[in-house]
């Protein structure tokens, strides 16, 4: 090493072979504006804001129970099994179990259980619990492990394991516990929201119905009514009236649909096999009918959802940049920064799939709503933790103001923190990627929500298996970006 | 240059400096000194605040940027003379000029070799130096420092205030090691518990005054 001539750092190599590979991408996407008019939409959408209106709406009161409800139930669900699988969390294959749950979005789970058992509520329940309690799993591994463990050692070895557990371990780990788990309650509230976009009672539904028939003045009572719920989390969410909730939720989901076994049976021993093997066709047959479902929907399927989602990561990225500083107190005061957080938690809160969802009535197929939508969320995130990073840095008393303390002072500060975050959402902006695939955009999702609609639920498991691989593979590669720029300490924020 | 008459400083834990009466002109050298939580660095600051143009600070934490090399953390001096875009722009590739200017005050500082190397890769002693240069890159009438040798030896501690005070018409340093204090400085302002004990200049102090400054008195501890 020596210093006497100007070197850029690997982290600014890394940062610039993003942003090339994403202009790459720029070349052979797909982003124009489809629809006929898409200003005068928006205009009417906007205009719909200054009027917001819950009139006309059947059962909203109904469907704000049954979002809650559904989170309820499937985060605490997935948290206590999370919990018990946490314990186990060094076997391998219990591993490799969980990162492939975790990689199937709660959309495709529901999708599937929707063919299973209609529309009871279990559909919607085991499509939040499955893939939170994987994601609880690793996270609360993470916590045990990077706990003190120096009362647990000092304890007598004949201390049980349980009392040894509950004295030593958990009382320092509770709040981390309990904080992680909060942040997951909000992650599930938007989940549960968004299931009603594919028929579940919850918030989703209204919303989709409201906006296909041009109620802009519902949709923003909508809206704004999701964020008055999740800005006001602390407040209800209350560990004294959580056993009152836990209770009341499964009689607020319950409905008449029955489970038949017919269909269960039949999903698993006919539906989900693949059509060659339920012919008789043996081994070429099959070989011939995946690399057929291969090359004409897998492949296109990838390389759309990696081009997407490289577009995203780094828009996501750069917004980020330019997004923190509206929250950090060493760019605004009190006033500012209070604005600025409004104005974060709004775009976090707003989940990608309604952004998207909007943007592609008002603009029309093709990429770019789901880049945009992507990157707002996700900058939403990342922006705000970034920016509550910059507020704990001391800077000296001279230090310069405006761009020269941006650039100088601030972006080198908590240039790693970024880099770390943005590499861990990197996998939910592939997952999110694949999943808006169901809107209409050319991704993985859209060729398993086609396989779907088609009843091939063997072609249709294949791809959410494909999907759930790419994900892991993405997330070893940020993986080891992150360990060899040394990135480290970041919050889990998946 | 600078008055303050019956000063006082409030943390909400409480006082952290009164009835400061401290006059400073034109030329002088002034050295604190004074047990650590005596209110040296606050009446640092308190002095910066009244003063802040044309002032290089070197703060007791260095206050540089880790992630950034050396020659940046120096240009950091210099930030407010040039346009926004111009710093942009020699971020992202230094300006030869600049980097001639600054690799001459490193050489100085025996720092020169060190000039593109991230500060996190640094010793405490360099981090330190570091500061030093860029409050000479910073230039001004009045220097204020913070314990600046803290980290390195005698021998470039002498060779550092030498530089510092060709540099620096007026200085305020606060210091531990008082035979420095007595060799550089032109007066020395013992402070204890947030007040000031001591006024008086360097060559009519006496060894016991120094000496009374770091003794433990019962009264200094209930004023905390």
């Amino acid at each position: 090493m020596t210093g006497l001539s100007f070197k850029h750092s690997l982290r600014w190599k890394i940062s610039w072979l993003f942003v090339l590979s994403a202009l790459l991408c720029l070349l052979i996407a797909d982003i124009g504006i489809r629809s006929f008019d898409p200003w005068s939409e928006l205009g009417r959408l906007l205009n719909g804001l200054l009027q917001p209106s819950l009139s006309g709406l059947d059962d909203i009161g109904m469907a704000v129970l049954q979002t809650l409800a559904f989170a309820l139930l499937g985060v605490g669900l997935g948290s206590a099994c999370g919990f018990l699988v946490a314990l186990i969390f060094h076997w391998r294959w219990i591993r490799v179990l969980c990162a492939l749950l975790r990689a199937v979005h709660e959309l495709f789970w529901a999708l599937i259980f929707l063919q299973i058992f209609g529309l009871h509520p279990l559909t919607g329940l085991l499509a939040l619990a499955i893939p939170y309690t994987a994601t609880f799993a690793k996270v609360y591994a993470e916590i045990l492990e990077e706990g003190d463990h120096q009362a647990f050692d000092a304890l007598s070895r004949q201390t049980g394991w349980l009392s040894a557990f509950f004295y030593a371990r958990l009382p320092d780990l509770w709040q981390h516990f309990k904080t992680y788990t909060a942040y997951r309650m909000e992650c599930g509230l938007r989940s549960s929201a968004v299931l009603g976009f594919i028929g579940l009672p919850t918030l989703g539904y209204s919303l989709s119905t409201a906006f296909m028939e041009g109620h802009y003045n519902q949709v923003w009572a909508l809206l704004i009514l999701f964020y008055v719920l999740i800005a006001t989390l602390k407040y209800w969410l209350r560990p004294s009236l959580l056993p009152v909730y836990l209770i009341a939720a499964p009689f607020v989901i319950s409905n008449d649909q029955t489970i038949t076994f017919d269909n269960v049976s039949r999903f698993f021993t006919q539906d989900i096999i693949p059509s060659p093997l339920l012919k008789g066709e043996l081994w070429a047959g099959l070989w011939q009918w995946f690399s057929e479902l291969f090359l004409t929907q897998a492949l296109p399927g990838i390389i759309n959802t990696l081009v997407l989602s490289q577009i995203a990561l780094v828009a996501t990225g750069i917004l980020s940049l330019l997004l923190f500083p509206v929250i950090s107190k060493q760019f605004y005061g009190r006033l500012g920064c209070g604005i600025g957080h409004v104005f974060l938690v709004v775009l976090r809160s707003t989940p990608e799939y309604i952004l998207a969802f909007i943007l592609l009535l008002l603009w029309g197929p093709s990429m770019l709503p789901a880049i945009v939508a992507l990157a707002l969320h996700n900058a939403g995130i990342i922006g705000h933790l970034v920016g509550r990073f910059s507020n704990g840095l001391s800077l000296r008393q001279d230090a310069a103001t405006g761009m020269d303390r941006y650039n100088y002072e601030i972006v080198p500060r908590v240039y790693g923190q970024f880099l770390a975050f943005l590499f861990y959402r990197w996998e939910v902006i592939i997952r999110e990627t694949a999943i808006l695939g169901i809107l209409g955009i050319a991704t993985l999702g859209f060729y398993i929500d086609s396989a779907i609609q088609e009843i091939r639920f063997d072609r249709a498991m294949v791809l959410i298996v494909i999907t759930a691989l790419l994900n892991i593979v993405v997330d070893s590669l940020s993986r080891y970006i992150r360990s060899r720029l040394q990135l480290n300490g970041a919050i889990e924020i998946t | 240059m600078l008055r303050l008459e019956n000063a006082e400083v409030r943390y909400q834990t409480g006082v952290a400096l009164q009835q400061i009466n401290l006059s400073l002109h034109k030329g002088e050298k002034l050295a604190f000194i004074g047990r650590s939580g005596s209110g040296k660095s606050t009446l640092l600051r308190l002095i910066y605040e009244h003063l802040p143009n044309n002032t290089a600070l070197v703060p007791q934490d260095e206050g540089l940027v880790a992630n950034l090399s050396v020659f940046h953390n120096v240009y950091m001096g210099r930030l407010s003379q040039h346009p926004a875009w111009y710093n942009l722009l020699n971020l992202l590739q230094p300006f030869p000029k600049r980097v001639s200017e600054i690799e001459a005050i490193l050489q100085r500082l025996q720092l020169s070799e060190k000039c593109f190397v991230p500060v996190a890769q640094l010793s405490g002693g360099q981090r330190q130096r570091t500061a030093i240069a860029r409050s000479l890159y910073q230039g001004g009438e009045l220097l204020l420092a913070d314990e600046p040798v803290s980290a390195v030896d005698e021998r470039q501690a002498r060779q550092i205030f030498n530089e510092l005070s060709q540099h620096f018409t007026t200085m305020v340093v606060a210091l531990h090691d008082t035979a420095l204090a007595l060799e550089y400085c032109d007066r020395i302002i013992g402070l204890d518990a947030g007040r000031i004990v001591l006024d008086s200049r360097s060559d009519s102090v006496t060894e016991a005054e120094l000496a009374a400054l770091y003794v433990d008195q019962p009264h200094s501890q209930a004023n905390r």
